[in-house]
């Protein structure tokens, strides 16, 4: 007998298994699992991105966050709608015509998660600002206004989530010891790590992106220096809205029939907890503690089974904010390097 | 208690609905709370015309769930109104005392069966373990972090009812029990279709945990929970041990939240791994902020619009967390206090006992909202 069936039969409970162990399971898959996990982990960094940079600026849990993101996803499909395609087969596609359907997407997506980012800034919090109300009163106001652009989805187009539009079939370009890696998952690769790049460089190299640190490593000084605070916190919602738009794109290509109307929060908390992971505030973090999450989370699912690939992710988030709050990375936009 | 005003000894204003209360005499005051807690146990047998819910929803049904939703409220309280610790997974310790009346009661359970009445402080005691499971980790975190963690718990609790085997997932566990007694013609006095005998037992409940609830937080414990919710770290330098009031207050109301899950679970008569999801914490805490948390008049105010208003007006169910998501939003703007906010106990005793001093009446400070985190500042 070898020492994976061995291990296999390991269980947590007495008698029938209460959770299993499928240890050969992870074996077997662990390349197949490591290339899914990269492609939803960049998904994750990308929204995370948006929790990470308004946490950093205003300390602010915007748990609306996840609206903003299935926002961009219905943005998607509509524009897919529009464009005339119908839920059925794949349409075939040549390239040029694939390339700028997807861009007029992502477009869509990224203008309709940027417009929700910035409008729950308006309507929501800046009246908060302006009262100087503690920060729970914050996180109450998120609450509800992530339970407000829940339910207008759900009124306009119902619980169910809209049927899949497929674009572009995913096909395996190359193997990795004996992984098929798709188109798909290249470009959500490739792209996020591309945005997370643009990102990071705006916010570290160039002058608004100096004023978004001043003002998170102190509002009062930095207003005092010249730096337009409001202006910061708008353009700061608007780059986590437009992260998430993008996001967005990704997603509904990795999981077409991902919008529904409820398939914002468990994305969300699931990038929260990645923002947590990698260290809330910080970039690097958030793309690191995306990509972990997105890993950890498959290599779970492969270890215990498909219905426990949430809890791990909700275990992950206990355990990171009991052991060690500030992250891998730590909390730092706002003691940044000027 | 008390919804209060502004009153400065040189301006007259409002005199609001709780000092109107404190200053009546012994006598008054049980002359008007007799009538009124006679009035509220008649209710559903009255069925008065313009407040009933019939045709559309059964009346005695309606009360129940008003009923039930003010004991959670109660419970929420005390952990997010008196400790000033924002808990979005509720639903959890909700739901783990349905699923403990589930678990001794059913006949789909392998457990033994106990009678109904000796399950309800079983799940308390049950959901009180629970709350120091959580709570004694997790509960060295402030503010916004504590609320994530709770919310992850919260769904944690859910995902295992869905997956875990002994639970039976979406089916569910049939025929839970209820309390004992019959009609003269062999039905149970206590079933699912009658809310009325529930109605009743969940206010009696609740005037008991009223009781109960109003004597801790007049007492050092409850001194403490204002003290921790208003600064925590005032209160630890104080001598405030913060952890252990915290902890107390968590599995208080982790406690109440057992006790209504298995009330719930006993009038349903079934339990399965449905309405256990964060939307439904959610509407648990808007019931709290917006009667207004630490005030448990408040908080049952809110209890009867959240569970209410929907059973009342049923075109508007449907959009029931849409109208609440929005008064959230705009309370929050203009009264984050909620309909009654409490006022600030601490600084209450203190003007209070100096009033007693100089023998003056008694004056009350301005409304506090829900406060915890000031010095950490947006």
């Amino acid at each position: 007998m070898s020492i994976h069936h061995h291990l296999s039969s390991l269980y947590l409970a007495q008698s029938d298994s209460l959770i299993s162990f499928d240890v050969e399971g992870l074996i077997d898959q662990f390349w197949s699992n490591t290339v899914d996990g990269l492609a939803q982990g960049s998904i994750y960094a990308l929204v995370a991105l948006g929790y990470t940079l308004v946490y950093g600026v205003l300390k602010l849990i915007n748990f609306a966050h996840s609206e903003v993101f299935i926002y961009g996803a219905y943005a998607t499909w509509f524009t897919f709608y529009a464009l005339g395609f119908r839920p059925g087969p794949t349409a075939e596609l040549a390239i040029f015509e694939l390339v700028g359907f997807l861009l007029l997407a992502l477009l869509a997506a990224v203008l309709a998660s940027g417009a929700t980012a910035v409008v729950l800034e308006r309507v929501a919090y800046r009246p908060l600002r302006n009262r100087g109300a503690p920060r729970l009163v914050f996180l109450i106001t998120a609450i509800g206004a992530s339970f407000v652009l829940q339910q207008l989805i759900f009124i306009w187009r119902g619980g169910n989530p809209e049927q899949a539009i497929r674009l572009l079939r995913p096909e395996p370009v190359f193997e990795i010891f004996g992984a098929s890696v798709t188109n798909i998952t290249i470009i959500i690769v490739l792209a996020s790590i591309l945005l997370w790049l643009v990102a990071d460089t705006f916010v570290n190299r160039t002058r608004f992106g100096r004023g978004i640190r001043a003002v998170a490593q102190d509002p009062d000084t930095a207003t005092l220096m010249g730096v337009n605070k409001e202006r910061v916190i708008m353009t700061t919602f608007l780059i986590g809205g437009l992260l998430a738009g993008a996001a967005a794109l990704f997603y509904m290509m990795k999981i077409p029939q991902g919008a529904a109307y409820q398939g914002g929060f468990l994305l969300g908390i699931k990038a929260f907890t990645a923002a947590v992971l990698g260290g809330i505030g910080n970039l690097r973090g958030a793309l690191l503690g995306g990509l972990l999450l997105g890993l950890m989370e498959n290599y779970g699912q492969s270890l215990f089974g498909g219905e426990w690939r949430d809890v791990v992710a909700f275990a992950l988030l206990v355990l990171i904010l009991m052991f060690r709050p500030t992250g891998i990375l730590g909390e730092s936009l706002g003691k940044a390097r000027v | 208690m008390t919804t209060t005003t502004t009153r400065t000894p040189t301006t007259t204003g409002r005199r609001s609905l709780g000092e109107w209360w404190n200053n009546l005499n012994r006598f008054q005051q049980w002359a008007i709370m007799i009538p009124l807690v006679v009035f509220i146990y008649a209710l559903p047998v009255l069925n008065p015309p313009i407040i009933t819910t019939e045709p559309g929803y059964d009346f005695p049904i309606a009360m129940f769930e008003v009923a039930r939703y003010a004991l959670i409220a109660i419970g929420l309280n005390v952990v997010v109104g008196q400790a000033g610790l924002l808990d979005l997974g509720y639903v959890g310790f909700f739901a783990v005392g349905a699923y403990v009346a589930a678990l001794f009661t059913s006949p789909d359970s392998a457990l033994t069966k106990l009678p109904f009445l000796a399950v309800l402080p079983i799940a308390m005691a049950i959901t009180m373990v629970f709350g120091v499971i959580l709570g004694s980790p997790t509960l060295r975190l402030r503010g916004d972090y504590l609320a994530i963690v709770t919310l992850g718990f919260g769904e944690i609790v859910r995902l295992l009812a869905d997956n875990l085997e002994p639970l039976r997932g979406n089916q569910g566990f049939q025929q839970v029990g209820h309390p004992p007694g019959t009609h003269a013609d062999g039905t149970a006095i206590f079933n699912n279709t009658d809310g009325t005998p529930w109605y009743w037992l969940t206010v009696t409940i609740i005037i008991v945990i009223l009781v109960l609830v109003g004597n801790l937080e007049r007492s050092r414990v409850g001194r403490s929970w204002v003290a921790i919710r208003d600064d925590e770290d005032a209160a630890a330098i104080m001598g405030v041990n913060t952890f252990k009031f915290k902890i107390w207050a968590f599995v208080i109301g982790a406690a109440i939240g057992g006790l209504s899950g298995a009330l719930y679970a006993g009038q349903l008569a079934f339990v399965n791994n449905q309405k256990f999801d964060v939307v439904t914490s959610m509407l648990f805490l808007a019931a709290v902020i917006l009667g207004g948390s630490g005030n448990k008049v408040g908080v049952i105010l809110g209890a009867i619009i959240v569970a209410y208003i929907p059973a009342r007006f049923l075109g508007i169910a449907e959009y029931r967390y849409l109208i609440f998501g929005f008064a959230l939003i705009v309370l929050m703007i203009f009264r984050p206090q909620g309909l009654l906010g409490a006022r600030q106990r601490l600084l209450t005793y203190g003007r209070q006992a100096y009033q007693r001093l100089l023998g003056r009446g008694e004056q009350i400070s301005h409304d506090t909202s829900v406060s915890t985190d000031r010095n950490g500042g947006v």
